[in-house]
């Protein structure tokens, strides 16, 4: 409970142990969170008018940097000329998929790791800490190898009933470790997701089909082309559905005492949550792979501006998750001009550096 | 054997008294238990009873076997090729299996925890991201040009002052906190290792081969060259340990007990963390990352040995990892034609002990 005191005095009020008389209550309130509210005063539309400009610069920045001769004249050209030349088709082929599709990564891993985190209520989880990833990779591998003429979405279907199973597995295993210990619940993520890595490791090299999860485990744009990427769009409108029941997962986060007051069936919305994290995870890795971190670190850094109210701050989390990937996959393009480091590299680097400042300046155990 | 005490004890040695802590080196228990029960019961009691009473000699027994078994099996005939091949690779894994397992024992002795190891904290990693920084800034050509002997010893010098300064980040912080050190640590690894793949993308195909062939835990193909160094350093390495087993001993009281008993910790932590490095380095150089390996014959080895004495659990803990790697690689290669699984075994069956430790320690 302890990763909750800085942003929600509700959490507090969660806490049995705590002294429930009014006065030392609304003393702890009015000390605790005046400092923190002038620290978080900057409005919410200006984080996200900011939030969004930076994304626009980094979308004409993304959709102009490429190995193919492009020019922005070329493209007013053919829009004043209503003809299609090269410099269009390249835009609409591969600069526009792929821009979306990271656009569209970024936003579900993000939302993704923001649920997860209310849910579990810890700060330090995110979907690849709690098996969705690497659970919806083996099922796409044991589809692939039994079935491998299924269609994409029974294999998507699949992948998202492994991850739900994985995650299923991993609440359970982490039941009966007290929510004070919010550390240990990623440590035995991390491991948890590396044994399912192993295994689909272990049968992949059995079945000679290594290449094959390379592509996702290892999360990568460079193929992303028009036609290959349009099942993304599914994270979108479960973005959305996040956004409409924002307030009962917020709900959720404070507390099962505070559910059950509220009238919001804890069990229902918990399912309800794991399933949308388990589907994001599973499109996320048919489509471009696995990119770790994302969820972990942008949430932090959001709920550490604007709090820990969904509706207000899942916007920011989902333009900021962009901006982030955006970000890397540019760096990853120009770092090695004309050669492309895989986004899920350079995020690997940026994210654990931000992770280990998180870890390192949260507070410690009471 | 680990019982809940002492694993307590060793977690938090300060709280305990001296005469406590006789009862991490003498573990009376087992063996009692064993001898009431035996005295009227089967011989299948009496050959466990046996068993248990000598597991030094049972294990020595089972690695020679093993690397009998290792030597000969499916041979055919063609002796003179086989062999020499053959004894070269049981070399090198009984190389790997003596460093890792006594470098995992003695971090655990000095980080006072029977759920560390060099590796979860990101130790190998880190010499495999000094390996690419090496070839990043020297280039493939010199780096493999340059003796074997001198890029060790360099190799060594570095991954020395690299995990001296991890090891002051990781235990001056957060000692109290183990589970944000394990977790600092194994994010550690995970950053190493980003960083060595960011760097294996940045360099050109050629010095990726060099790169890529460090950074991958196999067993079968292991650098001759190499084992020559490694066999010379695990020697010299063996004698200093042995002549501190006694010291170790007094070090799993805790730090502030060793200290009041007269030993000279710095002294001694700072030749137990260089043994570490050197070890880890040359577990490594050989075979690549293994990140449970360690993890899973400590907790093998104490659970058989009768003593917590180093004595007995350093060489304990070298029997155990050898049998693991030499019998697990003669099943894996021989009885069931599966050549490279047997480090994915190991990680997976690693991976398992570590949660179960985890839910052990966390229970009480």
């Amino acid at each position: 409970m302890s990763l909750f005191s800085s942003r929600a005095h509700a959490s507090v009020k969660d806490n049995p142990a705590l002294p429930a008389a009014p006065s030392s209550w609304q003393k702890k309130t009015s000390s605790g969170l005046s400092p923190k509210h002038q620290r978080a005063a900057i409005p919410p539309w200006l984080i996200n008018t900011g939030s969004l400009i930076i994304m626009g610069l980094l979308v004409l920045l993304s959709l102009s940097i490429g190995v193919a001769d492009f020019s922005w004249s070329g493209i007013l050209h053919s829009i004043i000329n209503h003809s299609a030349n090269s410099d269009s088709s390249l835009l609409l082929v591969s600069r526009i998929p792929r821009t979306i599709a990271i656009i569209l990564t970024g936003i579900a891993m993000a939302v993704a790791g923001m649920i997860i985190q209310v849910v579990l209520k810890n700060r330090f989880v995110e979907p690849s800490m709690v098996g969705a990833t690497q659970s919806a990779a083996l099922g796409l591998l044991i589809v692939s190898l039994l079935f491998p003429a299924s269609a994409l979405i029974v294999k998507m279907g699949v992948a998202t009933i492994t991850a739900m199973f994985g995650m299923m597995l991993f609440m359970l295993l982490i039941h009966r470790i007290p929510p004070t210990d919010f550390l240990m619940i990623p440590l035995i993520g991390i491991v948890f997701g590396g044994i399912i890595e192993a295994v689909t490791t272990f049968i992949a090299y059995q079945t000679e089909s290594l290449q094959m999860l390379s592509v996702w485990q290892f999360g990568d744009f460079s193929a992303v082309l028009a036609g290959r990427y349009e099942l993304l769009w599914l994270t979108g409108a479960l973005c959305v559905l996040a956004y409409i029941i924002a307030d009962k997962l917020t709900i959720v986060g404070l507390g099962d005492n505070i559910a059950l007051n509220l009238g919001i069936s804890k069990r229902q919305v918990t399912w309800l949550g794991v399933g949308m994290v388990a589907m994001m995870s599973a499109v996320v890795v048919v489509t471009v792979g696995m990119i770790p971190f994302i969820g972990l670190v942008v949430p932090n850094i959001v709920s550490r501006l604007m709090g820990d109210k969904l509706r207000r701050s899942l916007p920011a989390v989902a333009l900021l998750g962009a901006s982030a990937v955006l970000l890397c996959d540019i760096i990853g393009r120009s770092i090695r001009y004309p050669f492309e480091v895989p986004v899920a590299t350079v995020f690997g680097v940026v994210g654990t550096v931000l992770f280990l400042w998180l870890l390192l300046r949260a507070p410690a155990e009471q | 054997m680990f019982s809940p005490s002492k694993h307590r004890l060793i977690n938090d040695s300060s709280t305990k008294s001296g005469s406590a802590a006789k009862s991490v080196l003498e573990n009376g228990s087992f063996e009692n238990d064993s001898h009431a029960n035996t005295s009227a019961q089967s011989h299948l009691t009496q050959l466990w009873a046996f068993i248990a009473n000598h597991p030094k000699s049972i294990a020595a027994i089972i690695l020679l076997i093993s690397m009998t078994l290792f030597l000969t099996l499916n041979v055919n005939g063609y002796w003179d090729f086989a062999l020499p091949l053959r004894g070269k690779k049981l070399l090198a894994l009984m190389v790997v299996g003596y460093a890792i397992g006594v470098s995992t024992l003695l971090f655990q002795t000095l980080t006072h925890n029977p759920i560390l190891t060099p590796s979860l904290l990101g130790f190998d990693s880190l010499y495999v991201l000094l390996q690419s920084l090496l070839v990043f800034f020297l280039g493939a050509m010199s780096f493999t040009s340059i003796n074997p002997i001198a890029k060790f010893t360099l190799e060594i010098v570095l991954m020395f002052g690299a995990s001296l300064l991890l090891f002051q980040v990781l235990f001056s912080k957060s000692s109290q906190d183990l589970t944000r050190l394990i977790l600092v640590g194994v994010i550690f690894g995970v950053l190493f290792r980003s960083l060595s793949a960011l760097i294996a993308r940045l360099i050109n195909p050629d010095d990726f081969v060099v790169v890529q062939s460090a950074s991958y835990a196999q067993f079968n193909t292991v650098n001759p060259q190499l084992l020559g160094i490694s066999l010379f350093i695990c020697t010299i390495s063996a004698v200093f340990i042995w002549r501190w087993r006694y010291q170790c001993d007094v070090l799993m009281l805790g730090k502030s007990q060793a200290i009041n008993l007269g030993i000279n910790y710095q002294h001694l932590a700072f030749g137990l963390l260089t043994v570490i490095a050197v070890l880890v380095a040359t577990a490594t150089a050989l075979v690549g990352p293994v990140t449970f390996f360690g993890l899973l014959v400590c907790a093998l080895t104490n659970r058989i040995a009768r003593h917590m004495y180093h004595s007995e659990r350093l060489i304990m803990v070298s029997l155990v990892a050898m049998i693991c790697l030499v019998l697990g690689q003669t099943v894996f290669e021989q009885v069931l034609g599966m050549a490279g699984v047997l480090s994915v075994v190991i990680e997976l069956a690693g991976g398992l002990v570590f949660l179960i430790l985890i839910f052990m320690t966390q229970r009480r």
